[in-house]
């Protein structure tokens, strides 16, 4: 049978270089991408996690090699770096928890209104952001 | 009718739906309960932490048996939000296969390593 139908024009509906920096995201889209970006972030530094967990965990010796690592780095990675490192950590799973919090709870609650993704999406952002501020603090010894 | 089988087979879908939407949710709430039971703990040991303390949380064999249903239901988690991930931006199939597997051997590798922290404490 002969091809009939004349091959389909493709339509893409954005060009990430042009188009996404001049998009202009709502409350909820941010966080909507941040939840994805956070999660990728996290599996990317899983064996960085993964190692926090062993050293500070498995004994006194580890815990040790684990506190000097943060106070005067470890191998060639000076510890600013791994403090940097882990703050990307702490932000990525306090963002990944609470916005995945919101979404149990619209699931939950049928929570699906305009109003209410807006105004849960701004309390994501200001929770995970504040959070990861005052942590953030406490482990550069701010305090 | 567009041919969907053989070599004009379109590659993509996981099983979408009801299922991985459940595992998304069960899962993320098994870890949430994890943090959950370390962060307390923490907050509520007097005084300094130390390695006494953070050792001791994980110490006891309830604790164990839990943080490694956990880890795993984490890594399926994981599995499914990565999946996901290089389904909607990598579309050649070959490349999509290639960052499957390695996703997968990144997830087992550091799920091994972590369940055997777990195990010699």
């Amino acid at each position: 049978m002969p091809e009939l139908t004349p091959p389909r024009r493709e339509f893409r509906n954005i060009n990430a270089l042009n188009d996404l920096p001049t998009y202009r995201l709502p409350a909820a889209g941010w966080v909507s991408i941040l939840h994805r970006i956070s999660g990728a972030l996290m599996f990317l530094l899983l064996p960085l996690i993964v190692w926090l967990f062993d050293t500070s965990v498995s004994s006194e010796i580890s815990h040790d090699r684990f506190q000097a690592a943060f106070a005067a780095g470890i191998g060639f990675v000076p510890g600013w770096f791994l403090k940097l490192m882990v703050l990307a950590i702490i932000w990525a799973y306090l963002h990944h928890l609470i916005a995945g919090v919101r979404h149990l709870y619209m699931d939950m609650t049928h929570s699906v209104t305009k109003e209410f993704g807006k105004s849960s999406a701004v309390v994501t952002l200001v929770l995970s952001i504040g959070l990861t501020v005052v942590l953030g603090a406490k482990l550069f010894g701010l305090y | 009718m567009s041919v969907n089988y053989g070599s004009k087979r379109v590659v993509t879908g996981a099983g979408y739906g009801m299922r991985d939407w459940l595992a998304q949710r069960v899962t993320a709430a098994l870890f949430a309960l994890l943090t959950l039971i370390v962060v307390l703990q923490v907050i509520f040991t007097s005084g300094p932490l130390g390695y006494e303390g953070w050792a001791a949380i994980f110490a006891p064999q309830w604790m164990k048996a839990l943080s490694f249903a956990v880890f795993v239901a984490l890594a399926y988690h994981i599995w499914i939000g990565m999946r996901d991930i290089w389904m909607d931006y990598v579309k050649p199939a070959g490349i999509r296969l290639v960052l499957h597997v390695f996703t997968i051997v990144w997830l087992v590798a550091c799920l091994g390593w972590a369940v055997q922290v777990l195990w010699r404490l």
